[in-house]
């Protein structure tokens, strides 16, 4: 078995007075695709975030590469290796689309930026031909492209993605998983979280399903896919 | 008539590129933690005093001809008016970044007093001044009367767009740029992204004390005298520039400027001197009943 590149250790996180996590204890090994799976609400999004301490986690710890991030400040973080397109895509407004890739660039400079936007109009040819438009003019599927095409040019050890299929029609949701695809092809660790459990189950190694703020089951991606909790819950029951 | 109206146009334009180039360390801060920086007018009158002390200092050591002595100045008065930047926020407002908006407002104006203060307790309560530095002007003809263009002003007009210039292309083109819109538009985002937004927060007090400080070298060097209070009516002129150009726009503040500074000039030239900040303030009410967000700014949509 590979070793783990991120482990989570029985982390609780709180908004106020609010728990929204509950002792979540997981990990993502190197080179896997894991998903995250859950209904709207159920802490999925704030697990993600509170990777990069925002918000911090009240106990526990997170465990990065074998050191203990989780006092760590976010800038750390990524410039470490973590990328994540978040929920609600979060790219620049105000910038074009060039200028949100070269974002992405921050943590390793810009000695591989041209060439890596070249990879990325290849991989989204739509953000080529939008390349000086305004992020804010843009339509959520090229948003969303933009997002994770940001993330990825920081070349990550680990990726993580908040729902990439969120609202997008199901030709662009196909066209995105295909790529997440090829990119797990090439050995990149990616976490995925999703409300779309059917593409994503078929996408990963493993699984984890989140309910109220805790893990509920955990197993392969085809497991869970037969899985009749799951079947029920997340699958339409079909 | 058309002669006054050149002239006040020239005065004008001088002073409105001074006044964008305070405006600029208002907006800029606005933009980036949403706080109206009351110190900032200070900022601007300490570098005054450091613009007199680096004169002199220079002149001391026998440094007489003007680019060198300029140039020396405005090194001086930038890098250690920078520095004040830093350390104010620093001290000041970093500490309560995540406390109530009203906190670091008020922290502002406490920043303010002990400038104030400070500059009075150290440099005393009267005016102070320096000497000329660039002699001479240029006359025109024009019409039955003349316009009259002193060197100082043209020096002031050149290199107060050259500031400008120069901070549009860091903010526009280099990573430092980018940076500081990456922080303005989505601070979460932007850490995440492994942005240390602290160190860029501090880098754009930096660049707003900056500017103010090449704007007080450019004022004292045309009107010759300041005092400790210097920095309030300016700092007040300054902030009204930036809302009437659209607060948080960098363009905003530089053309607020200089329609505040020609509005001003106009108004004194052709009507009356006593009632020109009257003038200002007036339109600054009345550009604000049809554009409230400012000439350049966008009007605030929540964000869903």
């Amino acid at each position: 078995m590979s070793k783990p590149i991120l482990e989570l250790k029985e982390i609780d996180v709180y908004y106020g007075p609010i728990q929204a996590l509950k002792k979540v204890s997981m990990h993502i090994d190197e080179g896997e695709t894991v998903s995250l799976i859950g209904s709207n609400g159920a802490g999925k999004s704030t697990l993600l975030m509170s990777i990069f301490g925002q918000p911090r986690a009240a106990s526990g710890q997170i465990i990065y590469q074998g050191t203990d991030i989780t006092h760590k400040s976010s800038h750390y973080i990524a410039s470490n290796g973590i990328a994540q397109s978040p929920e609600g895509r979060r790219v620049f407004p105000d910038m074009s689309v060039e200028e949100n890739l070269m974002m992405g660039t921050i943590p390793i400079g810009d000695k591989h930026a041209g060439e890596d936007m070249q990879r990325m109009f290849e991989m989204f040819p739509r953000l080529k031909e939008r390349r000086n438009q305004r992020a804010m003019t843009m339509s959520g599927g090229e948003q969303q492209m933009l997002a994770i095409a940001r993330a990825l040019m920081s070349r990550p050890k680990l990726l993580l993605l908040d729902e990439p299929s969120l609202g997008l029609a199901p030709i662009i949701v196909k066209q995105i998983f295909a790529t997440l695809r090829e990119l797990a092809q090439t050995g990149m660790t990616i976490f995925l979280v999703e409300q779309n459990a059917n593409h994503a189950l078929k996408l990963s190694d493993r699984a984890y399903v989140m309910v109220n703020g805790e893990i509920r089951l955990t197993g392969t991606g085809k497991e869970l896919l037969t899985n009749e909790e799951v079947r029920n819950a997340y699958l339409g029951g079909h | 008539m058309d002669g006054i109206f050149l002239q006040q146009m020239v005065n004008g334009l001088t002073l409105g590129s001074v006044y964008g180039l305070i405006a600029i360390g208002y907006t800029m801060v606005y933009g980036i933690i949403g706080m109206i920086n009351f110190a900032h007018g200070d900022v601007y009158m300490i570098s005054a005093y450091l613009a007199a002390i680096g004169l002199a200092v220079l002149s001391f050591f026998g440094v007489e001809s003007f680019p060198f002595l300029i140039l020396g100045t405005l090194i001086f008065t930038i890098v250690v008016t920078g520095v004040y930047g830093f350390v104010i926020e620093r001290v000041a407002y970093k500490p309560l970044r995540n406390s109530t908006r009203l906190a670091p407002l008020i922290s502002a104006i406490g920043i303010s007093l002990i400038l104030q203060n400070y500059a009075q307790i150290a440099q005393g309560p009267r005016q102070q001044g320096v000497p000329t530095l660039l002699e001479g002007a240029m006359r025109f003809d024009v019409g039955s009367g003349f316009v009259q263009i002193t060197y100082t002003k043209i020096f002031i007009l050149i290199a107060a767009f050259v500031g400008m210039g120069v901070l549009t292309y860091i903010i526009k083109y280099t990573k430092l740029g980018r940076m500081c819109r990456a922080t303005q538009q989505d601070r979460k985002m932007a850490s995440i992204l492994g942005i240390n937004t602290d160190r860029v927060i501090s880098y754009v007090f930096v660049i707003g004390a900056a500017m103010a400080a090449l704007a007080g070298v450019l004022i004292t060097m045309n009107y010759g005298t300041f005092d400790f209070f210097a920095g309030f009516v300016i700092g007040i002129k300054a902030f009204t520039a930036a809302v009437l150009g659209g607060i948080g726009s960098l363009p905003g503040a530089m053309l607020g400027g200089l329609i505040l500074g020609v509005a001003e000039s106009q108004f004194s030239g052709l009507i009356n001197s006593d009632y020109k900040d009257v003038f200002s303030f007036g339109l600054l009410v009345v550009i604000l009943i049809f554009r409230p967000q400012g000439l350049l700014g966008r009007p605030l949509v929540a964000k869903v």
